[in-house]
């Protein structure tokens, strides 16, 4: 047993976090919530470059074949910069996409970053319809390129605008979808939620340090240091089972994984609204981009209610 | 990154799994916390011994197993799946031992590790005072220096076990006129039956002795009863405070077995919904405290050393410990309320998780202050 990230996986991610923090990640964040979707596909290029997207696409379609653990490492460091758009979505259309004939056509622009791609089941909202190049729907008889999408709504999250795919359209694949492309995409929504929740409580508390009342540190009152302890632990006991579900791709793991991280994510997000205050409660200040994104992470790909009758259905 | 094991690993537990089944008693002992319990637990840590199980991950010539941290971790989960009893000497097994491995002679290892792993010698814990909880700085009981030794005076609380255990460890002020609170602490082991020691049981909650008060009137231990140096009993202590929040005092083995129990509980009642999340957060729970304590392990060997995060698991473990087991109670309703279940047992035992081994007040702090780099706060 070696539960333990490798260095190379641990300089995939500080690479990752460098790339991110270089590129003010927060201002694509707002410009793609206005609909201006430049700066994101231009860091979503950059992504590719680092390897994201070819870590789902088959060795044969110019990726590096489906690796989940590494596929988590990368998700977490997406989330703790806020990073816009259908990543999950994409990285999940890889693993869908299997008939050798649409593989080709679509997968090596997936990998390159030069093509976005949303995913939902028929009827469900399916995440940036309106930008994406490849619109996936996972219909009742199998894996539909769909036509077109409806109306944009908006969602609790600025950045994240909610379309339903139109119904027919090409079919690429007949039958169920693969499991394990659904668990991916659970996967690494619950890998983002846990990076969510570390930003989350690193901004808060580098805040609670230089916020001052009472002529004191706010971070040096217990009832301000004993919630973010708390945060602390959560976290780090959502990290090994996002990691451990990426290891055994069960589905079980990959619900608990989900629910952990994204309660973690979410206390979490309850604790740094509380703690900042009212400029935490206001859009202009870059807090909310997380805010916003712990709450709309919780019910994507899996509700708390349907992972945790996951868990349990495993044991039935 | 894997969690795979070697083949050698698998042999270990598949061997710990069958003598388990063939030992484990079939109708549980009664509760550890009574007289008749306490001596039937320790006629299982002698057939655990006799079997070479009752300390695997000791050194040989101690009477363990030499097996390293993945096979204690497999060990545990194999004990605790099999419904084994608890284990009576967990503080000497688990608090002094490893202070004796890491700070001991090897004369006092080898005179007082073969009886404690045979159950012969069951050890409690004797860390707090009356004004001293999980502030140790602040221990007001001395060990005045005499020929040969030293001669201990004062009185210890809330000594888990010593209602009925044989010997004691714990920490005395040697040097009263030292610098700081901390300094001047002396690590001693002492026998509960010496003239002038006096052992008071204290009832918890249910009124079973699980703990004693000690009053202590110019007690004799000699020279070779004391770990380390006098006057570093605080940095010894601090080590085997780690080792208690840490791994080694909750294996996950305990909680991922309970976890099954109260799944297989909730089955049995006909899987009612409203308690179906908070039996699915459990096993959740345990599977997290599973994968935590392989990463820490793995870490550990990997030559890291686990310092305060020891506190994160023991927030962790103590309050997922009562969640777990008010959801059986809630389960089981009516019969909820009844004392002589196993449920009720370790409920009752899940509510000190939060108080001792450091208050978990006392770990947020730790963790605020030595993991998040928090400013020191008001207590």
């Amino acid at each position: 047993m070696r539960f333990l990230l490798d260095a190379e996986q641990r300089a995939f991610a500080a690479s990752l976090d460098a790339l991110l923090t270089a590129a003010d990640t927060p201002k694509a964040v707002r410009a793609w919530g206005r609909g201006e979707h430049g700066p994101g596909r231009a860091l979503w290029l950059r992504l590719a470059d680092a390897g994201v997207f070819a870590l789902a696409v088959p060795e044969a379609y110019d990726g590096l074949g489906l690796r989940p653990v590494d596929l988590a490492v990368a998700f977490v460091e997406l989330g703790r910069h806020a990073v816009p758009g259908p990543v999950v979505e994409t990285v999940t259309a890889a693993a869908l996409i299997r008939e050798p004939g649409p593989a080709k056509r679509l997968l090596p622009a997936l990998a390159a970053g030069g093509s976005v791609a949303t995913v939902a089941y028929q009827g469900a909202y399916a995440l940036d319809g309106d930008l994406a190049d490849v619109r996936l729907s996972l219909a009742p008889d199998g894996l539909r390129l769909a036509p077109g999408h409806d109306a944009v709504r908006a969602s609790l999250d600025p950045a994240r605008r909610l379309t339903r795919l139109r119904p027919g359209g090409e079919l690429l694949g007949a039958g169920p979808p693969a499991p394990e492309a659904l668990l991916l995409a659970r996967l690494t929504t619950a890998a983002q939620a846990l990076g969510v929740g570390l930003a989350l409580l690193d901004r808060t508390v580098a805040y609670v340090r230089q916020r001052t009342q009472f002529g004191v540190p706010v971070g040096s009152f217990q009832a301000v240091r004993h919630r973010l302890a708390d945060a602390r632990t959560a976290l780090e006991f959502a990290r090994p089972l996002v990691l451990g579900a990426a290891v055994t791709m069960a589905p079980a793991d990959v619900a608990a994984a989900k629910v952990s991280a994204c309660e973690a994510a979410y206390a979490t997000a309850r604790t740094a609204l509380q703690l900042h205050g009212a400029i935490g409660y206001t859009e202009e200040y870059d807090l909310s981009l997380w805010l916003t994104r712990a709450r709309a992470l919780r019910t994507a790909w899996g509700t708390p209610q349907e992972c945790r009758a996951q868990v349990l259905a495993a044991r039935a | 990154m894997d969690l795979a094991l070697t083949r050698e690993e698998e042999a270990f537990r598949a061997e710990a799994r069958a003598w388990l089944d063939a030992h484990v008693p079939a109708v549980a002992p009664p509760s550890l916390e009574t007289a008749q319990g306490f001596a039937a637990h320790r006629a299982w840590e002698a057939e655990l011994a006799a079997g070479g199980w009752s300390v695997v991950d000791w050194p040989a010539r101690y009477g363990g197993r030499d097996c390293g941290l993945i096979r204690w971790l497999l060990f545990e989960e194999e004990y605790y799946a099999a419904g084994a009893p608890g284990r009576v000497n967990q503080n000497g097994i688990s608090l002094l031992a490893p202070t004796l491995l890491e700070h001991g002679t090897e004369e006092q290892r080898t005179r007082v590790l073969p009886p404690m792993a045979r159950g012969e010698t069951v050890w409690a814990q004797a860390w707090s005072e009356p004004e001293a909880g999980s502030d140790l700085a602040a221990l007001r009981s001395r060990a005045v220096r005499a020929d040969g030794g030293w001669r201990l005076s004062g009185q210890k609380t809330w000594s888990s076990r010593a209602a009925f255990a044989d010997r004691a460890f714990g920490l005395f002020r040697s040097d009263p006129d030292a610098a700081k609170p901390h300094q001047g602490l002396t690590y001693v082991m002492f026998d509960l039956r010496a003239p002038g020691v006096t052992v008071r049981p204290i009832g918890r909650l249910d009124g079973k002795p699980a703990f004693a008060e000690l009053f202590l009137d110019e007690v004799f231990v000699p020279d070779e009863d004391v770990i380390g140096a006098p006057g570093q009993g605080w940095r010894i202590a601090m080590s085997t405070a780690a080792n208690e929040r840490g791994l080694t005092l909750r294996s996950p083995g305990r909680f991922l077995a309970s976890a099954e129990r109260l799944h297989a509980l909730w089955r049995e009642r006909g899987g009612p919904p409203e308690e179906g999340a908070r039996v699915a957060d459990a096993l959740i729970g345990a599977r997290a405290y599973q994968l935590f304590t392989y990463g820490a392990a793995c870490r550990f060997l990997a030559g890291e050393r686990l310092g305060p995060e020891s506190s994160l698991n023991k927030l962790f473990w103590s309050e997922y410990d009562i969640a777990l087991h008010e959801t059986a109670l809630d389960l089981l309703g009516e019969e909820g309320e009844r004392a002589d279940t196993d449920w009720a047992e370790r409920y009752v035992f899940s509510l000190a998780g939060p108080i001792y081994a450091g208050t978990n007040e006392i770990q947020r702090d730790i963790v605020a202050e030595r993991l998040l780099g928090l400013p020191k706060g008001r207590r």
